[in-house]
């Protein structure tokens, strides 16, 4: 079952860059992400043996992830068969914002991309085996970049080449991590049999503890450069606006969290070495760093992609902030992963249809959407009041769950700037967002006439299980949710 | 003991040749006289036998050859400038190349090693090659320098991990490798589009996006 998961998305990547008929090749999409969420389903009934002799094992942290990168890809695939029917012709087309031609990349390679993104996030969310997680986190990088240059323009290829750059530098130095990690655990004697938690937690609380310092600083560094935490985040908001929404709301819902799984994983092997503690103290450090640099950036922004893509280095500030704090914060955290994947998947996707429409990224001239496309703009508004953490969304009460932890374990200070932040980066995307829904139809832009069922049912659904997250969460995915905290309890 | 000792100054010579270099195509020979030394790293640790061989092998047929194969080719085809635009001088580069080196002495003296595990100069070697790797990402102003920058910093990663090696699986190493290389694929793929849109190298012409 586990061995077949990454093999999936991996076939139909090659069949569809065999495939000669591009209409069923979008639909080829919609059918990979259905399959791989009904395997991925399955597994919340029956638990999956190891595959391929121990390397892949699903645990309730990696099965979280899984989930929700499954959820995301079906998500976008949906989207993706209205998008392409629009996008996917391979003839000029002029560039809104400096009127130079360019062409789409060809539609049976994004596709194959696609694809293999999807297979490289499996991996990664389902191994215990901190090398295999780190050739699968390269492997994402690696088959993400020419999604994000899939408009030929400049502009994406200079987003695409920051981000290879980069992200492969910085996973280079995760890379240093693991080898720190294995010279903490370094025994010439009895030798750790492999890279695995399985084989390096029992050894853990006799691991040299200086090398363990040392590797978590790199991992969290080098992950955290992928994962978006500033100040390793200046990728990030390149990388999201230039891509097509689809692709940013993949990076954003789904990669972003196999970055921050990384990181995760090394909390998980220092904890019980007794440097819970250590890492707490980094986490929340990053943590704060990213949501003040998120909230001084998104104040004023004139680019509603832009804006979201800071809103992601804000959430990623506040997951690590959870995961540092510790205790409920940690359940908050796992939480607010699983709310910030649905509504930011949602409103990348919903930016895409602004987008289309408007032919601009300025929320100074993508003005009256409330005319041009009701329903999107009701789910942009929607969407923003739900990343923004209003009641009644799931992510209010993942971030309540975080703030409380956080008075509770007696982190005033910390408390202070992090709703200050959340209320700065409120207004300045309110700004933005009542600026772009309301007042009159630019005259330049003309009526779109009926929104396409495929462009709004993906966000729809999503915004409609964040709205559910915050009403009632099922108890199967509390205890899910718990385990997965437990699993990264500082132990301090 | 010698011949690992012999590998590793040589490693650190051609570290710094890498921050003092000012042709691009010498550069590129570097990178494969540096993948040859460190394909002989793991025979002169743990001996022509089992995993230290097809490792070493491996190494070679990867850093030795096949990296500067794609650079050269890449660079072959770009026609660009064959000289190094640095963004501050060759001589600072390599004065800092010679501080990151000390520096790097000095914490292998204070840093508490587990014993028998690294030869001496290994670390100093392996940190070197890192700070020049990062060097040439920050400091040089193509976008091919940046790619064997990046080269140069895994190599000393690499480098690092080699002693440790024998105690992990040859697959992983290899898909490690692996990995790299296509990164490195990839990143030619992209300079070709750069060369073509940007019709320049020159990483100094990204500047469209900003906040």
């Amino acid at each position: 079952m586990l061995a077949a998961l990454p093999l999936v998305p991996l076939l139909a990547g090659l069949i569809a860059l065999a495939m000669p008929a591009d209409g069923p090749r979008r639909w080829l999409l919609v059918v990979v992400g259905c399959l791989h969420l009904t395997l991925v389903g399955t597994t919340w009934v029956h638990p999956p043996a190891p595959a391929y002799g121990g390397l892949l094992e699903l645990d309730p942290l990696g099965q979280l992830f899984l989930t929700l990168a499954s959820l995301l890809f079906t998500a976008a695939a949906f989207y993706a068969v209205g998008y392409l029917r629009h996008e996917g012709a391979v003839h000029e087309k002029r560039d809104f914002q400096d009127g130079a031609t360019f062409v789409n990349a060809p539609e049976r390679v994004f596709s194959l991309c696609l694809c293999l993104f999807l297979s490289a996030m499996t991996v990664v969310c389902s191994t215990r085996n901190l090398s295999v997680l780190w050739v699968g986190i390269e492997a994402t990088t690696l088959s993400s970049a020419p999604l994000i240059y899939f408009h030929r323009h400049r502009r994406s290829l200079e987003a695409t080449w920051k981000y290879l750059v980069i992200c492969s530098v910085g996973i280079a130095l995760a890379l240093l991590g693991n080898i720190l990690v294995s010279v903490a655990f370094y025994d010439p004697v009895a030798p750790a049999a492999s890279m695995d938690l399985a084989d390096l937690l029992p050894l853990a609380p006799g691991a040299a503890k200086p090398w363990l310092r040392a590797a978590f600083i790199f991992l969290l560094v080098g992950y955290g450069s992928k994962m978006g935490l500033a100040p390793m985040h200046n990728w990030l908001p390149d990388a999201h606006s230039q891509s097509p929404s689809l692709v940013s709301a993949l990076l954003s819902g789904a990669l972003l969290n196999c970055a921050f799984l990384g990181i995760l994983r090394a909390v998980q092997i220092l904890s019980p070495a007794g440097l819970g503690p250590f890492c707490g103290e980094l986490l929340v450090l990053f943590g704060l760093i990213s949501m003040v640099t998120a909230a001084v950036f998104i104040v004023g922004l004139g680019d509603y992609k832009r804006m979201l893509a800071y809103s992601s280095v804000e959430h990623m500030g506040i997951l690590a902030l959870g995961v540092g704090i510790g205790g409920g914060a940690a359940f908050g955290a796992m939480l607010h992963a699983v709310n910030h994947s649905l509504t930011k998947g949602a409103l990348f996707l919903i930016s895409g249809n602004i987008l289309a429409v408007y032919h601009t990224r300025s929320c100074h001239d993508a003005r009256g959407v409330s005319r041009a496309l009701p329903v999107t703009a009701a789910l942009w508004t929607a969407g923003f009041l739900a990343i923004c953490g209003s009641p009644p969304f799931g992510l209010f009460v993942s971030e309540l769950a975080i703030l409380r932890a956080m008075f509770a374990s007696g982190h005033g200070l910390a408390a202070t700037v992090y709703v200050v932040a959340l209320a700065v980066i409120f207004v300045g995307m309110a700004t933005s967002v009542c600026r772009m829904v309301q007042g009159p139809l630019p005259p330049a832009v003309r009526h779109p006439g009926p929104e396409r069922v495929l462009s709004v049912a993906s966000p729809l659904a999503l915004l409609a299980a964040a709205l559910t997250l915050g009403l009632y969460v099922p108890q199967g995915l509390t205890d899910v949710l718990a385990r997965a905290a437990a699993a990264v309890s500082l132990g301090g | 003991m010698a011949a690992i000792q012999s590998l590793l100054v040589a490693l650190v010579v051609v570290n710094l040749a890498y921050l003092a270099v000012t042709r691009l195509k010498t550069l590129t020979r570097i990178t494969a006289l540096q993948g040859v030394l460190l394909a002989a790293t793991p025979l002169a640790i743990a001996g022509p036998h089992g995993h230290g061989l097809i490792l070493s092998l491996a190494v070679l047929a990867i850093k030795g050859i096949g990296f500067p194969w794609l650079v050269a080719r890449t660079l072959s085809r770009l026609e660009v400038n064959p000289v190094v635009e640095p963004y501050f001088g060759f001589n600072m580069s390599l004065l800092a190349g010679v501080g990151g080196l000390l520096f790097s002495l000095w914490l292998e003296s204070r840093l508490p090693f587990p014993p028998g595990l690294f030869p001496p100069l290994l670390f100093p070697a392996a940190l070197t090659s890192i700070f020049s790797g990062l060097t040439l990402v920050v400091a040089r102003r193509k976008a091919l320098t940046q790619v064997i920058g990046y080269l140069a910093a895994e190599n000393g990663i690499f480098l690092l991990g080699v002693p440790l090696a024998a105690q992990g699986s040859v697959w992983l190493e290899l898909s490690v490798l692996l990995d790299v290389f296509v990164a490195v694929f990839v990143m030619g793929i992209a300079l070709h589009h750069i060369n073509k849109t940007f019709e320049s190298i020159d990483v100094g012409r990204f500047c469209s996006l900003r906040d």
